[in-house]
C-alpha cells in the first residue's frame, strides 16, 4: 500500500513537470515580463527606464530558457523559466504582480472555499440520495417519470440563472439572507445559506438523476431480486442492499471531488462575494495577474493528481477484493 | 412524510435557527453588537495595490490613503472653486523666485529670467505619528522592533502581531525624508521622473542611489543630501524648483509629498518583512486622524481613529448655500466624527445596491442600470430622486467631474491622422456624427455632458454658454448647443473625398478600427452603439477589442487607429489637461501621455506660454487660442465629461462633493440609532412564499406517500 | 460575393460527415437497429424537430457573404460591402432594421425610458416616447394595441394551423402511397399511433413550431415580440443569431477533438505499452490543468496573436470567428481525454476479443485492424458521448462569457445575452426580457438536446436498456 502511494506520487512528477511547461509557455507568450511591469507600475506616467528596473529586480531581465552567458548549471538554473517554476514544486508560489506574497493568500482564501463548498458537498448528497433513492423507489410510475422529466428540465438551465434567481428573490425580495458578502467564523453563516443552496438546487438535476440510474442499475441485480424473494420489504430491500452497493461509485466519486474543494467555485464565488480561491482566481484573470494564475494551475493539478491517488485508496475500503500494488 | 421531506424540513429548521437567534434582521451582513456603533459603512471594488504613498496614483487607494498620510496642504472642503489651504502647513507657501546669480526676483517676473523657485514650508508643532511599532522603545530608549530576522518573525503574521506601539511627533526631517524616496531605486514613484525635472538635484540623487549596494536591505536616506530639499530647523523646509513652475503647489497636496518617517521605512525593510508582506505597501504609517487597522483586500479595509490625532476642527466658513444646507452645523468642532470606517469589498453592483437599499451601506453611486429606479427627471430636466427614494429620506449629490472621456484619433495614422486638410475634415465629419448626447443618455442615464475642448467645467479656462461651444460640431439654437446635422456631415465627407463613405478613386467603402480595451457585459451594447454611429457616414468601424495589456502596446507603438480613453484630472489647472495633447508628450516618440500623438507647432508654444502663467484674462486668451487650434485639428472627438451622481441616507451628515479633496473622511458624521431603526425597519424577513413552497411540496409527495403505504401493506406475490 | 469562414466550412464538413454516417449506417443492421430504437420514442422524436429547427436556422446562418452595394464605381463594376452578413441576416432585415433608441419592453409601443419631448405648442414634458417602429400603425396605442396583438396572433395563429393542415395532408398522401391504402387508414394509424415512428408526435410538434412561427411572423413585423436592448436592437434578432454560436460551440468542439480522441484511445488500447504510458501521460497533465485557466490563457494567446497579425483580421465578424474556432479548439482539447479514457478502456477488452486475435494471427496489419475491427466496434460510445457533451458545452459558453474568456464581446451569443442582462435585473422596473429570451432560446436547445441524447444513450449503451 505504502509503496503503492509513494510510485504513484513519483508518477505525480513528471505530469506536473509537464504542467508547469504548458502554463509556462502560454502565459509568457501571451504575458511578457514588460506588460508585468506595466501592470504592476499603474498606467499613468511610466517611464521605460521604470520598466527596465523593475524587471531588473524581479529576475525578469533574464533569459527564458537557456543563459548562454552563465556557466555550467547555472546555463539552466539562472533563467526565467527555471527560477518561476522550480520554486512551484515546493510551494514556493512567490510573488504575485502586484507583490503580494501568493502562498500567504491562497493560505487565507481556501478557507471560505471550503466553508461554501464543504456544507454544500455534504447537504448535497444528502438531498441528491434522498431524490434518486425515492425515485427509484417509484421507478416506472407517474412520480418517477415526472421527477426525471423535471431533472432533465432542471439541468437544462444554465447555471447562472439559479444564482441571478437567487439573488433576487431569497435576497432581494425575500429579504431572508444578505445578497452577498462574506465574515470569519460562525457569522458566515448568514452568508453561506444563500450560495449553498443556489448549488444545491442547481445540481439537482443532473445529479439525482445520475444517482437514480446507479440506484436503479443496483436494483436489477440478481442478488436484489433474491433478496426480494426472501420477502423482505421493498423499503428494507432498498436500505439494506441497494443503498450500501449504489454508495460505492458515489463516493468514489465524490472522493476525485475532496481536493478540489480547496479550488473553489469560479462563478458562485464571484457572483456572492465570497473571497476564496474562486474568486481569487478570477480577479487574477481578469487583472492578468500570471503569477497567481500560474500558481492556481499548479494547486489545481497537484490537488487533482492527489485526488486521483484518493480515489484508488478509497476503492480498497470499500471493496477488499481491490489490491494496490 | 418521506426522507426527502424529513431532510428539507430539518434543512430550513436549521437555517431558521441560525439567523432567527437574534432580533435583528435576517439580512444582516453585519454582527449584531455594532448594531449603534459609530461606524460608517462603504464598499470598494478593486484591492488597492499601492499604500506607499510615494507610489500610489489611483483614486482607490487615495480613499484609505487620504485619511492616513497628511501632506503640508489640502482643499478646502467646503469652498469652490477649488481652494488650496493648509493642512499640517502653518500657511500655502508662495514661491520666491531667484534669478542665476541668485538674486530675489518681483512674483511676477519673466518665466525665461527665472532661475530658481523657492518653497518655505513650516509644518505645525506637536503633530503625532499614529501609534505604531515602528517607533516602540524599550525602557532604555532603544528602539524594540529595529533587530528583527525571520527567525524572530516566525509568530508575526500581521502588523497587529507586535504587541508594542510607540508614536513620536512630526519634522520637518520626515517630509525630505518623502522626498528623497521619489529617487529610491527600489520605490518606483510614478511621478519621479515629472519631479526630477523639476526638483533640483533630484536626477543626481537617483544617479546616486542607483550606484549603492542592490543587495543592501536599507539606505538611509537622511545620509544623502538632496540639495533642492532644505531642512531649516526641526518644523521648516524648503523646497528648490529649476523653473518656475506654479502648478507645485498642487502637488504639496498630493500623498506624494506626505510625511515618511525613517524609522518606518527602516522597519519595514527589515529581512523577512516582506515575505510577510508587512510592508509600506500594506501598512501606512501616517499622522492622519484615521488609521489602517485591518488590511484584507480580499474582504474588508477597516480604518480607525488615530487615537494621537490633534483633533483639527470642522471648517467654519464655506460656500454660498452651505449654511442652509446644514453643512456648518458641526463648525468648529474637532474632527474626526466617527470612530470607525468599515469598507467591504463589492465587486458586483447588484448586490452593492441592494445592500445600500437595505440600509447596510451609507453611501452608494448610482450604476446606469440602477439609475431609473433612483432618478428621474423633472419637466425643467433637473435630476430628483424618484418616490421610492424620498420614501426611504434617501439623498442626492451631483457634481460635474473634472474628468473627460474622450475618442482619440492617432495622429501617425496615413488614414485618419496627419495634418492633411483631408484627414481633417474626415475628422470632423465623424465628430458631428458621433453623437454623444445619445451616448450620455443611453449609456450613463443622462448623467455627462457632452464636451466642447478638452477643459471640463470648474476648471480654469472653461467657457459657459454659446462663447464657449465648439463651432466645428454644434450650432447655438435657442439658447443651448445643438449638434450639426448628420448632412453637414455628409458633405464634409465628400469634400474629404469619400462620398457616402465610399473612397471616390477606388469605390471601395472605408474601413476604420477602434481599438478597446473593454470588454464584459456592455462593452458589447456600447460597440454596437459605435458601429451605427460610423456607419451614419458609411463608415465600416472594425471594433477590435482586447485586453489592457495589448491595448497599451498598440498605442506606444501606435498601431491603433481610433480608441477611447479618459482622463482624472490630477489638480485643478487646465495644464493638467492641455499636457495630453503637447507635441513632446507624444505616446509614440516620448512615451509620455499624449496618446493621439498629436503635435502642432503653435499648440505647443501657446502651451508653455500658458504653463507658467497666473490664472486672468490673459491666460483665458492663450487658453481660448489652444482650444480654437485643437478644435480645427479635432484630434479628438471631445466626449464628455462625465457628471457624478450619489446616494446617501439621511443619517450621513455633511456630504458635499469635493472631486480634489482625499481626506474627505473626517468630515462625515452619521447618526448610527436612526439607521439602526430603519434597517430594522426595512429588513423584515418575508417569509410566507416559503411556507408555501413547503405546502406545496408536501401536497407533490402525499400521493407518493400514499402509493408507498399501499405497497407496503400490499402482500409481496 | 460569398465568404467561407473557417467555422462554416467545419460546419460543412460536418453535416457532409453526418450525411455520410446516415448512408452508412442505413447499410449495416448493428447500427440502424439502435436508431431504429431511437425513432420509437416519442419525445425524443419531438426533441429531434426542435434540433431539426436549430440546425437549419444554424446553416442559414452559416451561408455569409459580402452585401452588393447599391451603385458600382465608376467603371461600372459592382461594389461590395466590406461588411459580411448571412442568408439569415437577410432574412431577417426586417428586425435588424427597425432599431429604436434604446429599451422597450416586448410588445410596447413605447420605449423604456423617459425622454423630455418637445410637444406641439413648444412646451417640454417628461414622458415614454413612441417608438419609432413597434406600434407605428398604430394611431392611439392605449386602446388599439391589445385588440391588434389579439386579432395578429390569432390571424397567425389560424394560418399556422392552415399551414400544418396542410403539411399533415401532404404526409398522410405520401405515406399512402408509400404503403398502398387508403387515406382514412393511414390517419387512423398515425391518430392511434400504430407506426413503428410515433408520427403523432413529430406532426404535433411540427404544428406547433409552425403555428409559434407564424404568430411571431404576423407579430414580429409591427412590434418587438421580446422588445429590444440598450441600444434598441431588437432582442429576437440577437436570441435568434445566438442559435448558430450555440451550435457550433456544441458540435465544432466535438468533430475537432473526435481524430486525436478516437486515434489516441484506440492506439493506447491497442499497442498497450509505452505507447499506452505516453497517451495516458498526456491526457492525465491535460485533465489536471484547471479548465478555465487554460481557456483564459488560450483566449489571451489568441488576443496577442491577433494585435501582430493585425491586417490578416479586417473585419468583424472575422475576429469573432476566429475567437470562436479557437474557443471550439480549446474546448476540444479538454474534452477529449474524457472519450479518450473510455476508448481505451474498451479497446483494452476489444483486443482479446477472438476475431481481432485472429485477424492478428493473418497477419493484418495494426492500423487496419483499427479502423476495420475495432473501430466500428467503439462508434457506439463515440455517438453517445456527442450527444451527451453537447448540451454542456452549450452551457458551459454562458459562463466562460461571464469571465469574459468566451466568444467576442461582439458576437451574438446566450453567454454575452445573459452576462449584461445581469446588470439589467436591478433596474426597476426590471428588464426581464434579455435575460428570458437567452433563457428560453437556450433551454429549448438543451432540453431538446438532452431528450434526445438521452434516447441515443438508452439505444446504443445496451447495458441501461430496458431501464
Amino acid at each position: 500500500m505504502i509503496s503503492y502511494i509513494v510510485r504513484r506520487i513519483m508518477y505525480a512528477v513528471p505530469i506536473l513537470i509537464g504542467v508547469n511547461v504548458i502554463t509556462f509557455m502560454l502565459f509568457f507568450v501571451v504575458n511578457t515580463p514588460d506588460d508585468m511591469a506595466r501592470m504592476h507600475l499603474g498606467m499613468k506616467r511610466v517611464t521605460p527606464e521604470a520598466i527596465e528596473k523593475w524587471k531588473e529586480e524581479r529576475g525578469y531581465d533574464k533569459p527564458v530558457v537557456w543563459n548562454a552567458e552563465a556557466n555550467a548549471v547555472e546555463k539552466i538554473t539562472d533563467t526565467i523559466f527555471f527560477e518561476n517554476s522550480v520554486k512551484l514544486f515546493v510551494f514556493d508560489f512567490g510573488q504575485s504582480d502586484d507583490g503580494r506574497d501568493i502562498s500567504h493568500d491562497i493560505s487565507q482564501r481556501m478557507w471560505p472555499s471550503l466553508a461554501i463548498a464543504l456544507p454544500g458537498l455534504i447537504v448535497g448528497l444528502l438531498v441528491y440520495i434522498t431524490v434518486g433513492l425515492t425515485l427509484s423507489f417509484f421507478r416506472a410510475t407517474y412520480i418517477d417519470v415526472s421527477g426525471v422529466i423535471l431533472c432533465v428540465i432542471m439541468m437544462s438551465i444554465s447555471s447562472m440563472f439559479y444564482i441571478i434567481g437567487g439573488q433576487v428573490l431569497i435576497g432581494k425580495f425575500l429579504q431572508l439572507a444578505p445578497i452577498s458578502g462574506y465574515d470569519t467564523g460562525l457569522n458566515a453563516v448568514k452568508f453561506l445559506v444563500l450560495p449553498v443552496l443556489v448549488g444545491l438546487i442547481g445540481g439537482i438535476g443532473s445529479t439525482s438523476r445520475w444517482y437514480r440510474t446507479i440506484f436503479l442499475e443496483e436494483i436489477n441485480k440478481d442478488y436484489v431480486r433474491t433478496a426480494r424473494a426472501k420477502g423482505l420489504s421493498e423499503v428494507r430491500v432498498l436500505y439494506q442492499h441497494v443503498f450500501r452497493n449504489a454508495l460505492i461509485p458515489i463516493l468514489t466519486g465524490v472522493v476525485v471531488l475532496l481536493p478540489m474543494l480547496f479550488m473553489g467555485s469560479l462563478v458562485t464565488e464571484s457572483f456572492f462575494a465570497i473571497p476564496g480561491l474562486g474568486s481569487y482566481t478570477i480577479d487574477a484573470i481578469n487583472a492578468q495577474d500570471f503569477a497567481i494564475v500560474r500558481s492556481m494551475v499548479f494547486l489545481g493539478s497537484v490537488l487533482y493528481i492527489i485526488g486521483l491517488i484518493l480515489t484508488d485508496i478509497s476503492y480498497t475500503f470499500v471493496d477488499p477484493r481491490v489490491r494496490l500494488d | 412524510m418521506s426522507l426527502s421531506g424529513k431532510v428539507i424540513a430539518t434543512l430550513s429548521l436549521a437555517i431558521v435557527l441560525c439567523t432567527a437567534c437574534s432580533d435583528s434582521a435576517w439580512n444582516n451582513p453585519y454582527p449584531d453588537s455594532d448594531a449603534n456603533s459609530n461606524i460608517y459603512y462603504d464598499t470598494f471594488s478593486e484591492r488597492p495595490k499601492h499604500l506607499d504613498p510615494v507610489s500610489s496614483y489611483s483614486a482607490n487607494e487615495y480613499v484609505f490613503l487620504g485619511q492616513v498620510y497628511e501632506p503640508p496642504l489640502q482643499y478646502h472642503f467646503l469652498k469652490r472653486p477649488y481652494e488650496l489651504v493648509p493642512l499640517t502647513a502653518e500657511q500655502v507657501p508662495v514661491a520666491s523666485y531667484y534669478d542665476a546669480e541668485g538674486n530675489l526676483l518681483a512674483d511676477d517676473a519673466e518665466p525665461d529670467v527665472i532661475h530658481r523657485a523657492v518653497y518655505r514650508i513650516s509644518i505645525k508643532p506637536g503633530i503625532r505619528y499614529q501609534p505604531h511599532p515602528a517607533f516602540a522603545k524599550s525602557a532604555d530608549g532603544n528602539y524594540l522592533y529595529h533587530d528583527l530576522n525571520p527567525r524572530k518573525l516566525e509568530d508575526i503574521h500581521a502588523l497587529s502581531d507586535f504587541n508594542s506601539a510607540g508614536s513620536r511627533e512630526l519634522t520637518a526631517q520626515d517630509y525630505a525624508y518623502q522626498i528623497k524616496r521619489m529617487a529610491h531605486p527600489k520605490v518606483h514613484s510614478p511621478i519621479a521622473g515629472l519631479m526630477e525635472k523639476y526638483i533640483l538635484g533630484l536626477d543626481e540623487l537617483a544617479k546616486t542611489l542607483s550606484e549603492v549596494d542592490a543587495d543592501k536591505q536599507f539606505i538611509n536616506l537622511n545620509d544623502y543630501d538632496l540639495s533642492g530639499v532644505n531642512v531649516i530647523d526641526e518644523y521648516t523646509f524648503e523646497i528648490t524648483l529649476k523653473e518656475k513652475y506654479p502648478q507645485f503647489r498642487y502637488w504639496l497636496s498630493m500623498s506624494f509629498f506626505a510625511p515618511m518617517p525613517w524609522e518606518a521605512d527602516y522597519f519595514y525593510s527589515q529581512s523577512g518583512m516582506e515575505d510577510k508582506n508587512i510592508t509600506l505597501d500594506w501598512y501606512p504609517v501616517g499622522t492622519g486622524p484615521f488609521m489602517l487597522s485591518e488590511n484584507n483586500p480580499n474582504r474588508r479595509m477597516v480604518l480607525e481613529r488615530n487615537p494621537n490625532f490633534r483633533g483639527e476642527l470642522y471648517p467654519a466658513e464655506g460656500e454660498a448655500g452651505d449654511k442652509q444646507a446644514g453643512l456648518l452645523e458641526d463648525a468648529g468642532k474637532p474632527m474626526p466624527f466617527i470612530d470607525k470606517a468599515i469598507y467591504s469589498l463589492e465587486k458586483e453592483s447588484i448586490p452593492a445596491w441592494n445592500k445600500f437599499l437595505q440600509g447596510y451601506y451609507d453611501t452608494s453611486g448610482i450604476v446606469s442600470d440602477s439609475f431609473d429606479q433612483a432618478v428621474t427627471f423633472n419637466t425643467q430636466g433637473d435630476a430628483e430622486l424618484t418616490e421610492e427614494m424620498q420614501s426611504k429620506d434617501i439623498r442626492l449629490l451631483t457634481a460635474v467631474q473634472t474628468s473627460t472621456f474622450y475618442m482619440g484619433f492617432n495622429m501617425a495614422d496615413d488614414v485618419i491622422g496627419g495634418d492633411s486638410e483631408r484627414a481633417r475634415l474626415l475628422r470632423r465629419a465623424i465628430a458631428i456624427a458621433v453623437d454623444y448626447e445619445e451616448y450620455i443618455s443611453i449609456f450613463a442615464n443622462g448623467r455627462g455632458q457632452p464636451s466642447q475642448g478638452p477643459i471640463p467645467p470648474g476648471i480654469f479656462g472653461y467657457i459657459e454658454g454659446e462663447p464657449g461651444i465648439n463651432p466645428y460640431v454644434y450650432d447655438w439654437n435657442n439658447g443651448k448647443a445643438v449638434r450639426k446635422d448628420i448632412r453637414i456631415a455628409k458633405t464634409l465627407m465628400e469634400q474629404a473625398g469619400y462620398p457616402n463613405g465610399r473612397n471616390k478613386d477606388t469605390g471601395q467603402p472605408l474601413v476604420l478600427n477602434l481599438d478597446s480595451p473593454a470588454a464584459g457585459p456592455g462593452s458589447k451594447a456600447s460597440f454596437d452603439w459605435l458601429r451605427k454611429q460610423y456607419a451614419k457616414l458609411g463608415i465600416n468601424l472594425v471594433i477590435r477589442a482586447t485586453d489592457y495589456n495589448r491595448f497599451q502596446e498598440k498605442m506606444r507603438k501606435g498601431t491603433a487607429q481610433i480608441f477611447q480613453w479618459g482622463w482624472n484630472a490630477d489638480y485643478p489647472d487646465p495644464e493638467n489637461f492641455f499636457f495630453l495633447l503637447y507635441g513632446p508628450n507624444s505616446k509614440i516618440e516620448h512615451n509620455g501621455e499624449n496618446a493621439a500623438n498629436y503635435q502642432n507647432e503653435e499648440f505647443d508654444r501657446l502651451f508653455n506660454q500658458m504653463k507658467s502663467m497666473d490664472n486672468g484674462p490673459e491666460r483665458q486668451e492663450v487658453i481660448n487660442q489652444m482650444v480654437e487650434v485643437v478644435r480645427r485639428d479635432s484630434p479628438w472627438l471631445w466626449g464628455f465629461h462625465p457628471v457624478g451622481f450619489s446616494l446617501h441616507h439621511d443619517w450621513y451628515k455633511n456630504a458635499k462633493p469635493n472631486l480634489m479633496a482625499n481626506n474627505k473622511l473626517k468630515y462625515k458624521r452619521i447618526d448610527p440609532e436612526l439607521r439602526s431603526t430603519k434597517q430594522q425597519h426595512w429588513n423584515k424577513p418575508i417569509l410566507w412564499p416559503i411556507v408555501i413552497a413547503f405546502v406545496l411540496l408536501a401536497l407533490l409527495l402525499a400521493p407518493a406517500y400514499f402509493s408507498y403505504r399501499r405497497k407496503e401493506t400490499r402482500s409481496v406475490l | 460575393m460569398p465568404v467561407i469562414f473557417i467555422t462554416d466550412a467545419l460546419v460543412f464538413l460536418l453535416l457532409t460527415m453526418i450525411c455520410g454516417f446516415i448512408i452508412y449506417a442505413r447499410q449495416h443492421e448493428h447500427l440502424r437497429a439502435p436508431w431504429r430504437e431511437v425513432a420509437k420514442r416519442p419525445l425524443a422524436m419531438s426533441a429531434a424537430v426542435v434540433l431539426m429547427l436549430y440546425i437549419a436556422i444554424g446553416i442559414l446562418d452559416s451561408l455569409h457573404f459580402h452585401p452588393k452595394l447599391d451603385e458600382p464605381d465608376k467603371n461600372g463594376n459592382s461594389v461590395y460591402s466590406t461588411e459580411i452578413i448571412s442568408v439569415l441576416d437577410k432574412l431577417l432585415v426586417n428586425l435588424i432594421e427597425s432599431t429604436e433608441s434604446t429599451y422597450s419592453a416586448p410588445f410596447s409601443a413605447y420605449a423604456y425610458v423617459k425622454e423630455s419631448i418637445e410637444t406641439e405648442d413648444g412646451n417640454k414634458i417628461r414622458d415614454y416616447p413612441r417608438l419609432k417602429y413597434a406600434g407605428a400603425h398604430l394611431i392611439n396605442p392605449e386602446q388599439e394595441r391589445t385588440p391588434d396583438i389579439v386579432f395578429r396572433t390569432t390571424l397567425g395563429a389560424v394560418i399556422g394551423l392552415l399551414f400544418s393542415c396542410f403539411i399533415f395532408l401532404i404526409f398522410i398522401i405520401l405515406q399512402a402511397r408509400r404503403l398502398h391504402v387508403n387515406i382514412m387508414t393511414i390517419a387512423k394509424r398515425i391518430y392511434s399511433n400504430k407506426f413503428d415512428v410515433p408520427w403523432y408526435a413529430v406532426l404535433l410538434t411540427i404544428a406547433v413550431l409552425i403555428v409559434v412561427f407564424n404568430i411571431i411572423f404576423q407579430l414580429s413585423g409591427h412590434y418587438h415580440v421580446l422588445g429590444t436592448d440598450k441600444v434598441g436592437q431588437d432582442v429576437m434578432y440577437q436570441a435568434i443569431k445566438s442559435i448558430r454560436t450555440g451550435l457550433v460551440i456544441g458540435t465544432l468542439t466535438t468533430l475537432v477533438m473526435l481524430p486525436f480522441a478516437i486515434l489516441m484511445g484506440l492506439m493506447a488500447g491497442y499497442f498497450r505499452g509505452w505507447v499506452d504510458d505516453v497517451i495516458q501521460y498526456i491526457y492525465t497533465t491535460l485533465n489536471s490543468i484547471p479548465g478555465v485557466l487554460l481557456i483564459a490563457a488560450s483566449i489571451l494567446l489568441l488576443q496577442v496573436y491577433m494585435t501582430k497579425h493585425e491586417a490578416d483580421f479586417t473585419s468583424l465578424a472575422e475576429r469573432a470567428d476566429l475567437r470562436l474556432l479557437f474557443l471550439c479548439i480549446i474546448l476540444g482539447i479538454m474534452s477529449w481525454t474524457g472519450l479518450c479514457r473510455m476508448l481505451r478502456a474498451e479497446t483494452l477488452k476489444l483486443r482479446e476479443m477472438d476475431y481481432v486475435q485472429a485477424a492478428q494471427a493473418f497477419g493484418v496489419g495494426n492500423f487496419s485492424i483499427m479502423m476495420r475491427h475495432l473501430l466500428p466496434n467503439v462508434m457506439h460510445i463515440v455517438m453517445i458521448s456527442i450527444v451527451l457533451d453537447f448540451s454542456g458545452l452549450v452551457l458551459a459558453e454562458a459562463v466562460l462569457s461571464y469571465i469574459n474568456i468566451g466568444v467576442d464581446p461582439s458576437m451574438n451569443s446566450w453567454g454575452n445575452m445573459i452576462n449584461s442582462a445581469r446588470l439589467e435585473m436591478a433596474r426597476e422596473p426590471v428588464v426581464w426580457w434579455s435575460l428570458a429570451a437567452a433563457f428560453v432560446f437556450m433551454f429549448l436547445l438543451v432540453l431538446a438536446a438532452n431528450l434526445f441524447s438521452d434516447a441515443v444513450r438508452d439505444a446504443f449503451d445496451p447495458r441501461l436498456r430496458g431501464i
